[in-house]
């Protein structure tokens, strides 16, 4: 009985790992590192990869507040960032309806066109009716790295996927 | 097989209308609401900044909170390298203090003569008044650089006022909450300052960057100016007090850069002037 429990306990924990790394890396502003040439966005590879896998582990309410924390803590018009992020996501859903047998490359590529869209709509959305100064070239470097690095991240929620929570929703 | 049309449209309506599972909104319903927020932030609706206010004085403490042990240990890495360069940066200073101390003399004569002779032409003098401020969020994106600080209305803080640190212009006031104040930083891309350079004393605005440097630009005489001269706020406008240091030209395959004397990343605490024409 006191096993049943404590596996239901640490499985719980396990399951809200995902959105409690999705705040700390919006509150700690992962996605803008101080570097100027070294730089990704940590909540868009962690956004995509659960809605792809386990969509019922980050709720889209969660993916909405996070995106609104961003926005408050960078300065941005309310809106903009949860927009991209919920962009983002509907990408993963459709990959996700759309798949019938995984691949990660799939994923990988599809990744890439999920994070040029929200980019470059982020990018719209600021210059156009914001009127706010962009480093093109910075959007850019970031978005490359993002795209490289997701396959790495990939594999890391991908062991703790397997080993901690398990593949198949409730 | 190619997937059909309806195939394609089953798969949208799908995946922004339904409910996935354990999820309580729907995708669409969403991106309308974020979209609506959008709208309201562009027109400025009075109860969008009401909401604002709110949002930003928890999220800005909350992350003050979570980003506590990085930044302690950040603090903690740049002193340990401090502490290696000091022997090095002992003679520097030692060197400068011999310099500054020359100088002083000349300059003290220099500010009451200009006092006394802006008396006479009856030009307006400048008091100021100083709140210093502690730094809670220093999250810089690469796109956009900013701070957060812990005054704000409640201390009189005022929107454009100038920012420092000890001497140097670092930015001004741009957005302003009850207990909390966003500063916009000179390395902004969207910051752009009327400055004056010395001693060709050629008038310009200085733009940020983007990154660790700032841009001269809509200068007259751009041959005139040279490699380290120094770049003071103008005090066009009437938003900044004349004066206030701000960084050395460097310049470079003919941009003209300004080096900031204060690195931005490693500020924890700032003073806002407030400034106001003094009677003769």
């Amino acid at each position: 009985m006191i096993n049943i429990y404590k596996n239901n306990i640490s499985l719980f924990i396990y399951r809200t790992i995902p959105l409690i790394l999705l705040y700390i890396s919006v509150l700690l502003q992962l996605d803008n590192e101080r570097n100027d040439y070294f730089n990704f966005n940590f909540p868009q590879i962690l956004i995509f990869y659960w809605c792809l896998k386990r969509n019922d582990l980050l709720g889209y309410g969660f993916i909405f507040f996070a995106g609104i924390v961003n926005d408050t803590l960078v300065g941005l018009p309310l809106g903009v960032t949860s927009f991209c992020y919920l962009v983002l996501c509907g990408f993963a859903a459709y990959l996700r309806t759309i798949t019938l047998s995984p691949s990660l490359i799939k994923d990988w590529f599809f990744f890439l066109l999920a994070i040029f869209v929200t980019n470059s709509l982020n990018f719209i959305i600021l210059y156009l009716f914001f009127d706010v100064e962009l480093k093109v070239a910075k959007i850019f470097l970031n978005t490359s790295f993002t795209f490289l690095l997701y396959i790495i991240f990939s594999a890391i929620f991908d062991f703790f996927l397997k080993n901690f929570i398990g593949l198949k929703n409730d | 097989m190619e997937p059909s049309r309806d195939d394609f449209i089953i798969a949208i309506r799908s995946t922004f209308l339904k409910k996935g599972n354990k999820q309580r909104f729907s995708l669409f319903a969403l991106i309308i609401i974020s979209l609506i927020l959008l709208i309201f932030s562009k027109y400025n609706f009075k109860f969008i900044n009401y909401i604002k206010l709110g949002v930003n004085e928890t999220v800005y403490r909350g992350s003050f909170i979570v980003s506590a042990p990085l930044k302690f240990l950040d603090t903690k890495y740049f002193e340990i390298k401090e502490h290696f360069k000091l022997y090095k940066n002992y003679q520097v200073l030692t060197k400068d203090l011999e310099t500054l101390k020359k100088q002083k003399y000349d300059s003290e004569f220099l500010v009451f003569e200009n006092k006394r002779l802006k008396k006479v032409i009856e030009d307006i003098n400048y008091s100021s008044n100083e709140i210093i401020a502690k730094i809670l969020v220093d999250k810089q994106s690469p796109f956009l650089r900013s701070v957060v600080i812990n005054k704000g209305s409640k201390n009189n803080i005022e929107k454009g006022m100038a920012v420092l640190n000890e001497y140097h212009l670092i930015g001004k006031v741009e957005e302003v909450n009850y207990t909390t104040s966003r500063v916009l930083l000179l390395s902004d891309l969207n910051s752009k300052i009327p400055v004056i350079i010395e001693p060709e004393g050629i008038k310009a605005i200085l733009s940020g960057g983007g990154d660790s440097l700032g841009e001269i630009k809509y200068q007259k005489g751009k041959s005139l100016i040279s490699n380290d001269s120094i770049v003071y706020s103008s005090g066009s406008g009437g938003i900044l007090k004349a004066g206030i240091p701000i960084g050395k030209i460097k310049i470079n395959n003919q941009k003209i850069n300004v080096k900031f004397f204060k690195d931005f990343n490693q500020i924890s605490f700032v003073k806002i002037l407030s400034f106001s024409e003094e009677k003769n």
